[in-house]
């Protein structure tokens, strides 16, 4: 998979006013960057503020790419670097817009318009719609300002409102419409260009909670249909596990952490990452392939596939590790799939993917009153009885726990 | 006479020529630039008095239906378009008709150009904070300065009549269009110029999508205000001979009579009323 944008050792620093010394300032400030100070050194030093620093990420093509930090820890200042709302000290932004690879580290204004419109979108915490305008107007921005002709223009918008669900409001103010309503308008805004790069700076945070949730499972069901690249801002970690493939944890403006949720969740870099996810819900975060006890563990001494507490099951597999039959005290015991949204008989086994959530999984502990499997393409992996599923709870994110499951991997 | 013996005397002998270089000042544009003036001075007359003759041409009570219609049609009010037209009534009714027809002409045209001078400079100023620095102090000093001082040198430059009454109006109005216009682009929420920006917008495309449709209410408020204040300069146009509402009162003031004073007066008030409550913006209007 190629990159979808690519930063190499870039430094987003703030000259605040620009006067004479300015410049002076700057080399000063980069050569204390550069001689380890920290931001609060500089600051003091120079008046100037280090936004970002030594960021060096690559988002891959089709991919949900979380920023996550704390309030002023450089997410904003990062994704603004993408479409040239800031412009980065030091360093190198590409981003491939088509065949081509537009280097954003200085791109001259037709370029930057060009690519703005055409290449990379954005959708604001606070909407940013016009307010004068109405929701389909809004929706038009864009298009418009590529000179689309105006039935043209309108099939496109009308399309885009029609999916997220206000083809209704289309002739109503923005200001008439709720908080989640404008950000689907932001959102259609942002989509109708059809960009490559979709920016998204704490989109929901201005949204209740139940409005949130429900915005992020239709953009993640939006994801699956357009497959864009998304770079998306979040200061709340349930957000983050919960949408992204990949997070990056900043920290005072460095990315400290990239990786896969169950990475940043399981395999903490550093104890500001571990101090963060203690601060989780382990339900929407841990999967099922990570807190599972895997299968070579459940081999007792005489070479059966024993699990329970009371070692009272007994897996039969076949030579490629499917199951062929489950037995609980010398009697055959059903096992199945469940489906989503089926309730599962009591007194069955299921069988889930290493991708459950441990949501998912408890529900279905709780429904069949038996331990959980874990399948991959057919082959048991694992298993998890209650045991796991506390541990999972209690411990996800502290040291132990950690060489545990690294361990295991 | 020395300094030293008698001071007072010393420094009020030396006067500086203030006074002297303004005369040389005005006498030396009038002389470089008369054929520039004239032209001018021409121009805005034409107009003026084309516009004035015009409105005159049509029977004066046609005319007040007119405006009572299009009282309606801006307003959507019966009862507002019922007010003017028996004010316009009432005014006929005082033989005022003919001052009033030139009072309307004076402030359209000065609406127009303060419109047309202040909004653009307002805009620049708004996106040049040096250039704002240096018109702030100017502007300070249009709309203190007594209106009579600048008075002097547009009579000298542009004659009696019409003409200099329209120049002192846009001198003395034109720093509000510029002021609102300033204060509506500078106050433009940030979020909605990055919006404009992060979707490819130009700087032209930004000011006419996003700048001038935000600032919009306020630049209107600035609308509202040059009427009225082109109204208040009625009486001191009447001055340098520009006619209008403004002369009977000057005329009554001159030979004391209580009566025309009055009604002339009251004529004023109700136009002011009449064009307040027109171009009043509707609170609605401010999300359109
Ligand atoms: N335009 C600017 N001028 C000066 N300093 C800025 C500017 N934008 C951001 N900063 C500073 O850069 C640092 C990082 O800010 P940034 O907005 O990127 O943080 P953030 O992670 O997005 O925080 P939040 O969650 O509060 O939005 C902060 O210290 C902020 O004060
Ligand atoms: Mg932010």
């Amino acid at each position: 998979m190629s990159f979808a944008a690519k930063f190499e050792a870039v430094d987003i620093l703030f000259p605040g006013s620009a006067d004479r010394g300015a410049r002076a300032r700057m080399q000063t400030a980069l050569a204390a960057l550069d001689a380890g100070k920290t931001r609060n050194d500089i600051i003091g030093l120079t008046g100037i503020v280090v936004g970002a620093a030594d960021v060096n990420l690559e988002i891959e093509q089709g991919e949900i790419f979380v920023l996550m930090g704390l309030s002023g820890s450089g997410k904003t200042t990062v994704l603004r670097a993408l479409n040239g709302l800031n412009t980065i000290s030091r360093g190198r932004i590409t981003i491939r817009h088509g065949d081509e690879l537009v280097d954003m580290s200085n791109p001259p204004p037709a370029t930057l318009r060009r690519l703005r419109n055409q290449a990379v979108s954005m959708v604001f915490q606070q909407f940013a719609l016009l307010p004068w305008r109405t929701v389909r107007r809004n929706v038009e921005l864009g298009l418009e300002l590529r000179k689309m002709k105006p039935a043209e223009m309108r099939a496109a918008v009308d399309q885009w409102l029609d999916r997220v669900g206000l083809l209704q409001w289309a002739d109503k103010h923005a200001s008439e419409l709720s908080g989640g309503m404008q950000q689907r308008v932001g959102l259609a805004r942002a989509l109708v260009t059809n960009p490559d790069i979709l920016l998204m700076d704490e989109p929901f945070s201005a949204l209740d909670p139940l409005i949130r949730n429900k915005l992020q499972d239709e953009l993640l069901q939006l994801q699956r249909t357009v497959q864009k690249t998304i770079i998306f801002v979040t200061h709340d970690l349930d957000e983050a596990l919960k949408i992204g493939n990949r997070i990056a944890i900043m920290k005072d403006g460095r990315v400290i952490q990239v990786g896969k949720p169950e990475d940043i969740v399981l395999r903490p870099a550093t104890d500001y990452v571990a101090e963060f996810v203690a601060h989780m819900n382990p339900l929407t975060a841990i999967r099922a392939a990570s807190l599972m006890r895997p299968i070579e563990a459940l081999r007792a001494a005489d070479g059966v596939h024993r699990f329970n507490d009371h070692q009272d099951y007994v897996l039969h597999l076949d030579t490629s590790g499917q199951l062929i039959a489950l037995h609980r005290d010398g009697a055959a015991s059903p096992f199945h799939q469940p489906q989503p949204g089926v309730r599962c008989p009591p007194g069955s086994t299921g069988i889930v993917t290493g991708q459950h959530l441990l949501k998912d999984i408890v529900e279905i502990r709780q429904q069949t009153t038996r331990p959980v499997l874990v399948a991959d393409n057919g082959r048991i992996v694992g298993c998890i009885g209650t045991t796991e599923i506390l541990d999972a709870l209690t411990q996800a994110g502290r040291a132990d726990y950690r060489d545990n499951t690294a361990a295991l991997n | 006479m020395t300094l030293l013996a008698h001071p007072e005397t010393w420094i009020t002998d030396h006067a500086i020529p203030v006074g002297t270089w303004s005369t040389d000042f005005v006498n030396f544009v009038k002389n470089n630039f008369q054929g520039f003036f004239d032209g001018l001075s021409n121009v805005l007359g034409f107009l003026l008095d084309g516009t004035t003759s015009l409105l005159h041409a049509v029977p004066a009570l046609l005319l007040i239906v007119i405006f009572a219609a299009l009282t309606y049609a801006f307003k959507r009010s019966w009862r507002m378009a019922l007010f003017v037209f028996a004010a316009l009534l009432f005014i006929l009714n005082q033989g005022y008709w003919d001052r009033t027809l030139e009072t309307i002409s004076l402030i359209v045209y000065a609406t127009i150009a303060c419109m047309a001078i202040g909004v653009p400079i307002g805009i620049a100023a708004a996106h040049r904070p040096a250039l704002y620095r240096v018109l702030r102090p100017v502007l300070d000093m249009m709309q203190t300065l007594p209106t009579f001082v600048y008075l002097i040198p547009t009579l000298v430059l542009f004659g009696l009549g019409s003409v200099p009454g329209l120049i002192s109006a846009i001198v003395f109005v034109v720093p509000t269009p510029i002021r609102l216009t300033y204060i509506g682009i500078s106050n433009v929420p940030r979020p909605l110029i990055e919006a404009g920006q992060a979707f490819g917008a130009s700087p032209t495309e930004l000011l006419w999508k996003v700048e001038i449709p935000a600032a919009l209410p306020t630049i209107l408020a600035g609308l509202t205000q040059v009427i009225m204040l082109s109204l208040s300069m009625v009486v001191i146009a009447a001055l340098v001979g520009a006619g209008g509402l403004g002369e009977p009162v000057v005329e009554a003031m001159e030979t004391v009579q209580i009566g025309k004073g009055f009604t002339s007066g009251l004529a004023i008030v109700i136009v002011a009323v009449i064009l307040d409550r027109v171009f009043r913006p509707n609170k609605e209007s401010s999300s359109a």
